[in-house]
């Protein structure tokens, strides 16, 4: 099947063990209404774990969030982990209670973008259509 | 309740009304809406009359009566604020134990009578701070407590006889439980004195907010534990379990499923106490945690809607006769997923309503969310200006002068009896499944809460529901707030300290105590006593969740 004209597919995943599963869970219903395929993770993933799913259901995108405060660190691992398989062609967002001067540092290690709270499906659907490295 | 012959000469002046004053006023400026909604989906009329009460067959002694007294729809004292002022109380803690207990004596200088000590994920889950899954979580939502000697310093130079002291543990309440009963046991301070608030209800973890560590008919027995210890221990300011539908709603559920889901819980948890041979009358009087949202009269109706129906409940399943075991401690947060990024000061007005809403609902413990919780953890300056949100409300706003001001409201009636129609629906729902835990096994109430998530992000994405600054009067430029950090060193500070306690603490000790408490579990007993011998020994958290979940096993999220 031609890539390029499937479904974009996406992980909606919730690494580390925060358990505020509504925003990702709304994303990820939200996203399949956009007409996305749409994988979610279920709680406290490791970054391992989370790439290792990314690589199983080969994914375009891979949203992550956390509400937690710990997003420095699992999102920027999610990443790395990403560039250390060489999979350059996967997206990594973020959303969830992220500080604002923390999106530099994580867009550094990266996390294509964040959304915070009151971000519309739409605009994330959006984002991934314009972002999406096919 | 209404005479008959001035029942019928207010429907004749309706109809009056209505082929005049209303038709000309329809005709001329029509309504900006075809239906009104309260924020939950209730249908509004346009005014409410003694009509509407008379064919609803509404009592005033059935569906009303007196507060302190049954059906408790008014509130659970006689004399409600005029006599016991509500409390309101912070959610804080983060980064250390030195910091956290900074926080604690800078919050009670301000006033606060009671602090919440939020713990970090790991220790709410049971895994100490060196564990590799912790990495990136220590400290963060909350302070790091590997082992008695972080409660040490976290109450150093408070006195906890004093002090309402708390902790929002849904599924490690027993080892709080322990730790504080071996610190008061450190310090001299009799287990009779210490006021403590413990949420200990592991149930809606596995519904709502995630930290879940056994399978849950194990997570009950284990919070049973402690429940049963303080009933038989007489420990009478000890609160051993906080029952919560906030969770659920914060999840995204409506106010149905927020207190039908929660009273179910109430009675799985109620019908295992009393097969430990307690009596409804002796249990402790229970307290319930609940949102408080903007639709200030629906929010309002949904606190005198679930003390009427805990009332009932109680009465009616389970032959409660004691005012204790009908009614409740009340206890409400401003819903505080409704805050927004966009435009942080705003919230501080959605946090006004929430504390009018508790009061004028009969909440006896209030909280309301900082302005900029959804952008981080709150700063000192924020948190003490929720504190002086409720004393303004409550001090200077005059609603709390009479008990339940809004009783007698047509409207409020009408919003009162249709909450608790639709959210007992949803518990006999329940019921019929089996019980709560159940339908949390089965996957029944984060499903359903999960669907009224998504249905609420549709309305608010196709403007069918107005969220100021989200999707109607945006603004472009981001308001620039002063936000919290914590210093990521933290983190290696708290495994350095944990580390270290293992090197230099009596290791033999150590490993008696745990054996001891393996014994227990095996063994089926009460293991109050065991948890607080592991304690003291300083055993750590990961060591001795790692006995329990030896004998137990672990959870998996299952994913529908």
């Amino acid at each position: 099947m031609n890539k390029a004209r499937s479904p974009i597919r996406v992980l909606v995943a919730k690494p580390g063990l925060d358990g505020h599963w509504r925003g990702a869970m709304v994303l990820a219903l939200g996203l399949r209404n956009e007409g996305f395929e749409v994988i979610y993770s279920g709680l406290r993933q490791t970054p391992e774990k989370i790439v290792q799913t990314a690589i199983q259901e080969s994914v375009d995108v891979i949203g992550l969030s956390c509400l937690s405060g710990s997003h420095n660190y699992l999102f920027s691992r999610v990443a790395e982990l990403l560039q250390e398989k060489g999979m350059d062609d996967v997206i990594v967002i973020g959303g969830g209670i992220i500080p604002k001067d923390d999106i530099p540092y994580l867009k550094s290690k990266g996390i294509s973008a964040c959304f915070g709270p009151g971000t519309l499906i739409g605009e994330v659907a959006d984002f991934i259509r314009a972002n999406v490295k096919r | 309740m209404y005479d008959k012959k001035k029942l019928d000469a207010i429907r004749e002046e309706k109809k009056k009304w209505e082929e005049t004053s209303l038709k000309k006023e329809l005709e001329e400026k029509g309504e900006h809406k075809k239906e009104f909604r309260t924020w939950d989906g209730l249908l509004v009329e346009r005014i409410y009359t003694p009509l509407e009460m008379e064919s609803r067959g509404w009592d005033f002694t059935e569906e009303l009566g007196f507060p302190g007294q049954y059906p408790f729809t008014r509130g659970r004292t006689p004399t409600m604020f005029r006599g016991e002022e509500p409390r309101g109380f912070t959610y804080g803690g983060f980064g250390t134990a030195e910091a956290t207990n900074k926080w604690l004596k800078y919050l009670i200088e301000q006033g606060g009578k009671e602090s919440t000590v939020a713990m970090d994920l790991p220790t709410q889950i049971g895994l100490d701070s060196d564990n590799p899954l912790s990495r990136g979580e220590v400290g963060r939502q909350g302070v790091a407590i590997d082992s008695l000697a972080d409660m040490e310093t976290i109450y150093e130079g408070i006195d906890i006889g004093e002090t309402y002291v708390g902790s929002v543990v849904p599924c490690i309440g027993p080892y709080y439980l322990a730790l504080m009963l071996a610190l008061a046991d450190k310090r001299g301070v009799p287990h009779s004195k210490l006021h403590i608030t413990m949420q200990n209800e592991p149930l809606k973890d596995y519904v709502a907010r995630g930290t879940y560590i056994f399978p849950p008919g194990r997570a009950v027995e284990f919070a049973c534990d402690a429940i049963e210890y303080v009933v038989k221990n007489r420990l009478e300011d000890v609160l051993p379990i906080s029952y919560t539908g906030y969770h659920f709603r914060e999840a995204g559920s409506t106010i149905y499923q927020e207190l039908g889901f929660c009273l179910a819980i109430v009675v799985e948890f109620i019908e295992k106490l009393i097969g430990r041979g307690i009596d409804i009358d002796d249990l402790p009087r229970a307290e319930i945690n609940l949102t408080s949202g903007v639709d200030l009269l629906q929010e309002v109706s949904k606190f005198r809607a679930i003390r009427r129906m805990w009332a009932r409940t109680m009465r009616e399943k389970f032959n409660a006769k004691s005012a204790k075991a009908m009614s409740f401690t009340h206890r409400a947060g401003s819903n505080s997923s409704l805050y927004t990024a966009q435009q942080p000061l705003n919230n501080m007005v959605r946090g006004t309503i929430a504390a009018l809403v508790q009061v004028l609902g009969g909440v006896q413990y209030c909280h309301v969310a900082p302005y900029d919780e959804a952008l981080s953890i709150p700063t000192a300056e924020s948190a003490k200006l929720s504190l002086r949100t409720h004393q303004i409300v409550m001090y200077e706003s005059g609603v709390a002068n009479t008990v339940d001001p809004l009783a007698g409201s047509y409207y409020v009636e009408a919003l009162t009896d249709e909450i608790e129609e639709k959210s007992m629906e949803l518990f006999n729902r329940i019921q019929e499944m089996g019980g709560a835990t159940k339908a949390i096994e089965e996957g029944f109430m984060r499903n359903e809460i999960a669907k009224a998530a998504h249905q609420f992000q549709m309305e608010i994405e196709k403007g069918e529901r107005i969220w100021v600054g989200v999707n109607k009067y945006q603004e472009e430029e981001p308001f620039e707030i002063d936000i919290m950090k914590v210093d990521p060193n933290e983190e290696d500070r708290q495994i350095e300290k944990v580390k270290r306690l293992r090197k230099e603490r009596d290791n033999g000790k150590v490993g008696v105590s745990l054996d001891e408490l393996r014994k227990a579990t095996q063994n089926n007993v009460n293991l109050m006593i065991p948890l607080i011998n592991a304690v003291k020994s300083y055993a750590t958290t990961g060591e001795i969740f790692d006995v329990l979940k030896g004998v137990w096993g672990e959870y998996t999220e299952q994913i529908y």
